[in-house]
C-alpha cells in the first residue's frame, strides 16, 4: 500500500512562561493508506500533538508532511482548513456535538462546507447514522442521547463527508468498556469495509488492540522495531 | 440547515438571556421611535414652500397689532394673507378637553390653508356667514360625539366675555376630513370677528399672520421686508417660512431634538454595553464548539460571519419589535389624542435611522465576540496539546 501520511523530520516546540517544551525532534514516520494503527503512550509524549499536525490543526515549527503525496504543512490557513474539511474526519473524546443541534444536524454541518443540494445533504447524513447504527436517533438532541450514541453521531459527522482519514483523540475515554467495545467495533467497520484509515490516540491496551498495529510515542519519538514493522 | 439555522439555534440556546437581551433593544428602540416621530410630528406639518408666518419677535405667545396685516398683505411679493388668534379653547375639562381652537378669518383663511380643509361649498359657505360659526377636524368631532348643527359650549382658559363668562356658543357648521400631516390636524376654527367682539382684552391684537408668497424663490426676500417693515415698532416681527415656524413651536416645548439626542444617546450606550458584554460572554461559552467549527474545516472568516450574524440577529429582531411597537404604541396616542395636538404617527425617518442604527449596533456589540472567535486557534479552543 502507497503512504497516506508521511512526516519528514518534523520538529514541534511549545512555549510554556519561559520555557521551551520541545516535543518532537526530528520525527520521521509515515502511514499506509488502509492503516489502523493505535498509538500509545504517557502523558505528555506528543500523542495528541501528532493528532493535530497530521489532522492540519497545528503547525510544524520544520519537516514536512505529506498526505497522498502532496504537502500540506507549506498550505495557507484557508487552504488548510479545505484540504481539512475534504480529507479529514475528527473523532473527540468527549464527542464535542454541539448541543443546540440535533443529531442528523450536528452530522450535517460538514457537508455545509460542500456545494451540496439539501436533499443530497440529508441522504448523506441518512446513510453516515445508518453505518453507525442511528437512524432512529436523527432528531434526538446530544442531551438525549448516552455517551455510546453521542459518540456514533460524531463518528457520523467524521465520516459523512467521506474523508480518507480519521483523527481519532481518545475516542473511548468517556466510555464503558461494553460502549467502548462497540465504538471500537464500529472503527473496525470503518476502516475494513469503507477503507478508511484510521489513527487513533489511546492510553487504553484494550482499545488498542482493535488497530491493526500499535505505536508507542515516547518523548516525542516512535520505537523504530514498531515502525519499521 | 444552514448558517442562519445555526446562527439562530445559537442565539435562543439560553432562551432567558436572549429574551431579556430583546427586551432591553426592544425599549431602547420603543424610546428612540416614539421620541423621534414626536419630534417629526411637531416640527414636519404639511408646509408648503411658499407659505410664511410673520409673528412677534419676542415669541408667538406676544400678539401683533391687526393693522400689521393689513400692511403685510399689500406688500410686494404677498400673493394671500390671513391672520389667526389662540383662543386657549377647551371642552367641557381644561385638561382631558384640550382643544386648539383658533379665531381665523374665514374667507383669507381659506386662501391660505384652502388645500388642508376639505369641505363642501355649501359647508364653506356657511362658515363664512354664520358669525358663531364652527368648522371641527373630524378627529375631533366624533371624539366629543358633536353633530353638525349642534351647539357647542366652548371654553377659553385666556379670555373672557363682559359678563365675566369664558364660555362662548358656537355652532358646528361642518367638519373635515385631515390627511396625514396636515396643518389642520385637530384644529377647531372659529371667527375671529365674533371672538374680537366679545372678548375684554387683547381686542384688534392678532396672533400671528400665515401668507402665501408668490414663489418660494422670494421668500427670503419677503421676509426681510416685512421684518424691515416692522422694525423698531412697539411689536418687532419676525417672518420664518412654515417648516421653521413650526420647528420654533416645537422649540417653545424645549429642545426637542437635544431631548431626542441625550435620552436615545443614553439608552444605546447602555444597551451596547449590556449586548456587547452578554454576547462576549456567550461566545466564550462556546469556544470549544469554536474549536470544533473550525476543526472541520469552517474558516475563521465564517465563523466571524456567523457570530456577527448572531449579534445583528438579535439587533434586528430586539429594535424591529422596538419599532413595531412604537408603532401601535403612537397609532393609541394618536386616537386617544382624537386628531388633538400634533399629528402623532409613526415617522418614515425612523426607519431611515432606526435600520441604520440597528445594524450598526449589531456589528459593534458583535465585532469584539466574532472578531475573538476569528482568531481563535483549534488547540487552544479544544485544550489540545
Amino acid at each position: 500500500m502507497a503512504d497516506l501520511i508521511r512526516l519528514t523530520d518534523v520538529e514541534k516546540s511549545y512555549t510554556r512562561g519561559k520555557e521551551k517544551i520541545v516535543i518532537f525532534d526530528r520525527l520521521t514516520m509515515h502511514i499506509e493508506a488502509g492503516d489502523f494503527v493505535a498509538i500509545m503512550g504517557p502523558s505528555g509524549s506528543g500523542k495528541t500533538t501528532l493528532l493535530n499536525l497530521v489532522g492540519g490543526t497545528d503547525r510544524a515549527d520544520k519537516g514536512a508532511i505529506e498526505f497522498d503525496s502532496a504537502r500540506i504543512d507549506n498550505l495557507s490557513e484557508s487552504k488548510l482548513t479545505q484540504w481539512r474539511a475534504a480529507n479529514v474526519g475528527f473523532i473527540f473524546q468527549f464527542y464535542n456535538l454541539m448541543p443546540v443541534l440535533t443529531a442528523a444536524q450536528n452530522v450535517e454541518l460538514p457537508l455545509l462546507l460542500t456545494k451540496l443540494s439539501g436533499a443530497k445533504r440529508r441522504e448523506n447524513v441518512a446513510t453516515a447514522l445508518k453505518i453507525v447504527g442511528l437512524a432512529d436517533r436523527a432528531k434526538h438532541r446530544p442531551r438525549e442521547m448516552s455517551g455510546g450514541q453521542q459518540q456514533r453521531v460524531a463518528i457520523a459527522r467524521a465520516i459523512v463527508a467521506d474523508p480518507k482519514l480519521l483523527l481519532c483523540d481518545e475516542p473511548t475515554g468517556d466510555l464503558d468498556r461494553t460502549t467502548a467495545d462497540e465504538i471500537l467495533g464500529t472503527l473496525q467497520v470503518l476502516n475494513r469495509d469503507l477503507g478508511k484509515t484510521i489513527i487513533m490516540v489511546t492510553h487504553d491496551a484494550e482499545a488498542a488492540k482493535f488497530a491493526k498495529r500499535v505505536l508507542h510515542l515516547d518523548k516525542g519519538q516512535f520505537d523504530e522495531r514498531e515502525l519499521a514493522a | 440547515m444552514n448558517d442562519l439555522v445555526l446562527m439562530r439555534k445559537n442565539l435562543f440556546r439560553k432562551p432567558v438571556r436572549t429574551v431579556l437581551l430583546v427586551v432591553s433593544i426592544f425599549m431602547a428602540f420603543l424610546i428612540f421611535s416614539v421620541m423621534l416621530s414626536f419630534n417629526h410630528a411637531i416640527t414636519n406639518f404639511n408646509a408648503l414652500p411658499n407659505r410664511m408666518v410673520t409673528l412677534n419677535k419676542i415669541n408667538f405667545t406676544e400678539s401683533l397689532p391687526i393693522a400689521y396685516y393689513d400692511r403685510l398683505r399689500q406688500m410686494e411679493g404677498v400673493k394671500a394673507a390671513t391672520h389667526m388668534n389662540w383662543f386657549g379653547g377647551y371642552y367641557q375639562d381644561p385638561v382631558k378637553g384640550f382643544l386648539p381652537v383658533f379665531a381665523v378669518d374665514p374667507e383669507t383663511y381659506f386662501a391660505v390653508y384652502g388645500e388642508d380643509l376639505p369641505v363642501t361649498p355649501e359647508v364653506r359657505d356657511k362658515f363664512f356667514s354664520e358669525r358663531t360659526a364652527m368648522l371641527a377636524a373630524k378627529p375631533v368631532a366624533d371624539k366629543w360625539k358633536w353633530r353638525v348643527g349642534q351647539r357647542i359650549p366652548m371654553n377659553s382658559n385666556i379670555f373672557s366675555q363682559a359678563n365675566g363668562s369664558h364660555t362662548w356658543e358656537f355652532t358646528l357648521v361642518g367638519v373635515f376630513d385631515t390627511p396625514q400631516g396636515s396643518s389642520q390636524t385637530g384644529s377647531v376654527l372659529i371667527h375671529f370677528d365674533y371672538f374680537n367682539e366679545t372678548i375684554t382684552f387683547g381686542r384688534d391684537r392678532i396672533g400671528w399672520i400665515p401668507f402665501l408668497t408668490t414663489s418660494a424663490t422670494v421668500n427670503d426676500k419677503v421676509a426681510q421686508a416685512i421684518d424691515q417693515r416692522f422694525m423698531n415698532s412697539q411689536d418687532e416681527t419676525s417672518t420664518q417660512d412654515e417648516a421653521a415656524f413650526n420647528k420654533s413651536f416645537a422649540a417653545q416645548l424645549g429642545n426637542i431634538a437635544l431631548v431626542v439626542t441625550l435620552v436615545v444617546g443614553a439608552a444605546f450606550g447602555a444597551i451596547l454595553l449590556i449586548v456587547g458584554t452578554t454576547m462576549a460572554l456567550a461566545v466564550r461559552e462556546r469556544t470549544r464548539e469554536v474549536g470544533v467549527l473550525k476543526t472541520l474545516g469552517f474558516s475563521s472568516g465564517r465563523v466571524l460571519a456567523m457570530v456577527l450574524g448572531e449579534s445583528l440577529l438579535l439587533s434586528i429582531f430586539g429594535s424591529g419589535l422596538g419599532m413595531l411597537g412604537a408603532a401601535g404604541l403612537l397609532e393609541l396616542v394618536k386616537n386617544a389624542m382624537a386628531g388633538g395636538g400634533p399629528p402623532m404617527s409613526f415617522a418614515p425617518i425612523v426607519l431611515w435611522w432606526g435600520i441604520p442604527i440597528a445594524i450598526a449596533l449589531g456589528l459593534v456589540t458583535g465585532l469584539a465576540p466574532a472578531l475573538g472567535a476569528y482568531r481563535l486557534k483549534i488547540v487552544d479552543a479544544l485544550g489540545r496539546r
